[in-house]
C-alpha cells in the first residue's frame, strides 16, 4: 500500500472551485447552444427540402463517428483559421463542444418530434395555425417533454466529456486538480479527489433523472 | 491565415530519427486496433456477467451488477485512465506495486485495455440486462420445468436469444470502443490520437494529420459496424423475425 | 403422485391461493377450470415450484416442493409441463429442443437423446419437421413439439397450462388428440383447460376454481350433471353455450 495524505486536498479547494466553474460553465453553454443548435439541425434533418436534409445529415453522422479528442484537436487547429486570430483553449472548448453536443442533442429532438403523433399536427393546421406556429407551440414542447430524461442524460456525459479539453490544456476542473497535484507532488490524491467530484455530481444527477423518468412516464 | 498544403507530408521523414510520418500513424493505428479489440473482448465477456447478473432474483447480486454500472457509468472515462494509471498500483502490496510502476512491460497498453474494458463492461451490461428482461418470462419457466438449473437455463436458453436481440445496440457500442480508445493518449499510449497529436506538432501540417487520421477512424468503425452486421447474419435463426414473440 | 395441502399464496395485499387442497393419483387425469384470473395458472405453477407459495405443502412423489433441501431442478426434470405459449426454445431447431435437457438433465449420450426425440416426435407426427425451427411450424404443431419435449424426459406426470387458450380452432383438435391418447396410455395428468370435451373424455375429476379458491372437486360426471355451486353453475353455462 502506498501512503496517502489527504492534506493536500484543503489547499486545493479555491483551485478545484475556479476549475469546477469552467466545467459547469462549459457544460451549461454548450448544453443550451447544443440544445438550440441541435433542434435547428433536426428540423433541417427532417425538412422536405432533400439538399439541407442531406447537408445536416452529413454534418451529424460526421461529428458522432469521430473521437471526441479528435474533434477537439480539429476545432483548436481550425478556428483560428476561421477568425484570423488565435483563440485560447477555453473560447475554443466552448464551440467545440457546442458544436460536437449538438449533433447528439440533433438525434435526440429528432426523435422526439417523430414521437409527437401525426394527429397532432393535423389538429394544429385544422385550428388555423401556420407551420412555424405548430412547431414552437404545439409539436417542439411535446418533443422536448417526451425527451427531457434522454436530453437530461445526454447533458451528464457532456458534463463528463467536458474533462476532455485536457488534451488542449483549458483549465478545467480536472486540469486544476493535475495543477494542484503536481505542485504539492501529490497527483495521486487529487485524482481520487476529482474522480469522487465527478462521481457524486453525476451519480445524483441520474438518479434524479431516474425520478424525472417515472414521473413522466406516468403523465403520459 | 495562409496555410500551405502538402501533401507528400506522410512520406517525408520525422524531425529526430529516420521513420516516416507514415509510419507513426501506422504504429498509431496498430495500438489503437490492440486497445480496442482487447477492452472490447473484456467488456463481452465481464459485461455479459454483470448483465446476466442484474436479472437475477439474487437481490445482493442484482446490487452488485448495479453497483458496478453505476461507478464505472459515472466517472469521466479520462479520470478512469489516471485512476487505473497512477492511483490503482498505490493499493497493492508495495514490492508489486513497485514492480507495477517500473518494470511491468507494455504498463500503458494494459492499463488502457483493462480500463475502457471495464468501461464498455457496464454499457455492455446496460444492454444485456435489457436484452433478457425483454425475452417473455415463459422461456425461463420452461427452462427450469424441464429441470435445467438456473445456470444452464441462463446458458442454453436465455443468454442465446438475449444476445441475438441485443447485436444493434452492441454495434453502436463496439464503435464507441474505437472511439473511446483515443482517450488513452493521456496515459501515453502511442495511439492514433497520440501520433496525431505528435505529427501536428512536428510538421506543422495539422489538417492533412488530422484528415488522415480521422479517415483511419472512419475505417476501424465502418469494419466494426460490418464485423458485427455479419455476425448478426450468421446467428439469425430461421422463421424468426425481430424479437421472439 | 401430486399432494396439494391447504395452499396459500400472497402477490402483496391480495392474496391469489386460498387455502387450496386437491390431489392427483397415480394414472389419474384430473382437469382444473374456472373463469381467468380464478389462479388455476398459478396453482398448477406451485406444483413443479415455478411459483413459490407461502403456506401449505406440495409434494409430488412424496417429494416436498417448498422444502429448501429438495433439489428442485431433479424434482422439475421428472415433472413434465407444457405451457399455454408453448414456450419452444426459439434459437434451437426442434430436434434441439428435444435433445437439450435430455443431455443436460439427465446425462444422455447425443445419439440416445436424439433417437428418443425421434421416437417422440414420430409418435405426435412431426417427424419430418425435426430439423426446423420452431417459428417456422404452425401453433398446433409446435404445441405438439412441446408435449413431445416434456414426453422426452420420461416424467412421472404431466402438467398442462392451458394448453389449447392459444391456438387457433382449427388447430386445437391436432394436440387435443395427442393429449387423449397420453390420457388413455394410463399418463397422469393435471390439466388447466377449458376444454370441457376434453375432461368428459378422460379426466377422473374436475377442480374449479374461482377467486383463488377451489370451489368444488368432483367426479367428471357428478361436476357435468349437477353442479354444486352457483358459481360452477354459472361457468359451465357461459362456457359451453359459446
Amino acid at each position: 500500500m502506498g501512503e496517502f495524505d489527504f492534506s493536500v486536498w484543503q489547499p486545493s479547494l479555491p483551485f478545484i472551485r475556479d476549475g469546477l466553474l469552467f466545467t459547469l460553465r462549459l457544460t451549461l453553454v454548450a448544453m443550451s447552444g447544443g440544445i438550440v443548435i441541435g433542434t435547428l439541425l433536426a428540423l433541417a434533418r427532417l425538412s422536405p427540402i432533400v439538399p439541407l436534409a442531406r447537408v445536416a445529415g452529413a454534418y451529424v453522422d460526421l461529428m458522432r463517428s469521430i473521437p471526441l479528442v479528435l474533434v477537439i484537436l480539429w476545432f483548436f487547429l481550425v478556428i483560428p483559421f476561421i477568425t484570423g486570430s488565435p483563440v485560447g483553449a477555453e473560447t475554443s472548448a466552448i464551440i467545440t463542444f457546442t458544436a460536437f453536443e449538438a449533433a447528439f442533442y440533433c438525434e435526440i429532438m429528432r426523435s422526439g418530434i417523430q414521437s409527437v403523433p401525426r394527429g397532432q399536427v393535423n389538429a394544429a393546421f385544422a385550428l388555423g395555425l401556420g407551420q412555424a406556429q405548430t412547431m414552437i407551440h404545439v409539436i417542439l414542447p411535446q418533443a422536448v417533454r417526451n425527451m427531457l430524461p434522454v436530453l437530461l442524460t445526454q447533458t451528464i456525459v457532456l458534463f463528463q466529456d467536458t474533462s476532455l479539453v485536457y488534451a488542449i490544456g483549458a483549465k478545467d476542473m480536472l486540469k486544476a486538480a493535475d495543477v494542484v497535484g503536481k505542485n504539492y507532488n501529490r497527483p495521486v490524491e487529487m485524482i481520487v479527489l476529482s474522480a469522487l467530484i465527478y462521481f457524486t455530481i453525476c451519480f445524483s444527477l441520474s438518479l434524479a433523472v431516474k425520478q424525472l423518468q417515472k414521473r413522466v412516464a406516468i403523465i403520459r | 491565415m495562409n496555410y500551405h498544403w502538402n501533401w507528400g507530408i506522410f512520406l517525408e521523414p520525422v524531425k529526430s530519427g529516420d521513420e516516416t510520418y507514415l509510419d507513426w500513424l501506422i504504429t498509431g493505428l496498430g495500438w489503437t486496433l490492440a486497445v480496442s479489440l482487447t477492452a472490447w473482448l473484456i467488456a463481452l465477456c465481464i459485461g455479459i456477467a454483470v448483465g446476466a447478473l442484474r436479472t437475477t432474483p439474487s437481490r445482493l447480486l442484482v446490487m452488485l451488477g448495479n453497483a458496478w454500472v453505476e461507478l464505472f457509468r459515472n466517472i469521466p472515462l479520462l479520470v478512469q485512465m489516471f485512476l487505473w494509471f497512477f492511483v490503482a498500483p498505490e493499493f497493492l502490496p508495495r514490492e508489486w506495486s513497485l514492480w507495477v510502476k517500473q518494470d511491468m512491460p507494455a504498463k500503458e497498453f494494459i492499463t488502457a485495455a483493462l480500463c475502457l474494458g471495464f468501461f464498455t463492461s457496464s454499457r455492455v451490461a446496460e444492454q444485456v440486462r435489457a436484452g433478457v428482461g425483454s425475452l417473455p418470462r415463459g422461456q425461463h419457466d420452461a427452462a427450469l420445468a424441464l429441470g435445467l438449473t438456473l445456470g444452464q437455463a441462463y446458458r442454453h436458453v436465455i443468454l442465446p436469444q438475449a444476445l441475438r436481440i441485443v447485436i444493434p445496440p452492441l454495434t453502436s457500442e463496439f464503435m464507441n470502443v474505437f472511439k473511446n480508445s483515443s482517450v488513452a493518449f493521456a496515459i501515453g499510449v502511442l495511439e492514433l490520437t497520440f501520433q496525431a497529436r505528435q505529427m501536428q506538432e512536428d510538421s506543422e501540417q495539422g489538417i492533412e494529420t488530422y484528415l488522415a487520421v480521422t479517415l483511419l477512424y472512419f475505417i476501424c468503425a465502418f469494419t466494426a459496424n460490418r464485423v458485427m452486421a455479419l455476425i448478426e447474419a450468421r446467428t439469425r435463426v430461421p422463421g424468426l423475425i425481430g424479437k421472439p414473440a | 403422485m401430486i399432494e396439494i395441502r391447504n395452499v396459500s399464496k400472497w402477490y402483496g395485499q391480495t392474496q391469489v391461493l386460498k387455502d387450496c387442497s386437491t390431489h392427483v393419483a397415480k394414472g389419474e387425469v384430473v382437469v382444473v377450470c374456472g373463469p381467468s384470473g380464478s389462479g388455476k395458472s398459478t396453482l398448477i405453477k406451485c406444483v413443479n415450484g415455478l411459483e413459490p407459495f407461502a403456506q401449505g405443502t406440495i409434494t409430488v412423489d412424496g417429494i416436498s416442493v417448498s422444502d429448501p433441501k429438495t433439489d428442485l431442478p431433479r424434482l422439475r426434470a421428472r415433472v413434465g409441463m407444457v405451457f399455454q405459449h408453448f414456450e419452444l426454445f426459439p434459437h434451437m431447431s426442434v430436434e434441439q429442443n428435444l435433445v437439450l435437457a435430455q443431455v443436460k438433465v439427465l446425462g444422455r449420450s447425443a445419439e440416445e437423446a436424439v433417437a428418443r426425440g425421434a421416437a417422440l416426435l414420430d409418435r405426435v407426427g412431426l417427424r419430418e419437421h425435426a430439423a426446423k425451427f420452431p417459428g417456422q411450424l404452425s401453433g398446433g404443431q409446435q404445441q405438439r413439439v412441446a408435449i413431445a419435449r416434456a414426453l422426452a424426459m420420461d416424467p412421472i406426470c404431466l402438467l398442462f397450462d392451458e394448453p389449447t387458450s392459444a391456438l387457433d380452432p382449427e388447430m386445437i383438435g391436432e394436440v387435443l388428440d395427442v393429449m387423449v391418447e397420453l390420457a388413455q396410455e394410463g399418463m397422469t395428468m393435471m390439466c388447466v383447460t377449458h376444454e370441457m370435451g376434453f375432461a368428459r373424455k378422460v379426466a377422473k375429476r374436475v377442480v374449479f376454481m374461482d377467486h383463488g379458491e377451489i370451489v368444488e372437486d368432483a367426479p367428471t360426471n357428478a361436476f357435468f350433471d349437477a353442479p354444486a355451486s352457483e358459481r360452477a353453475k354459472t361457468f359451465l353455462s357461459r362456457i359451453l353455450h359459446h
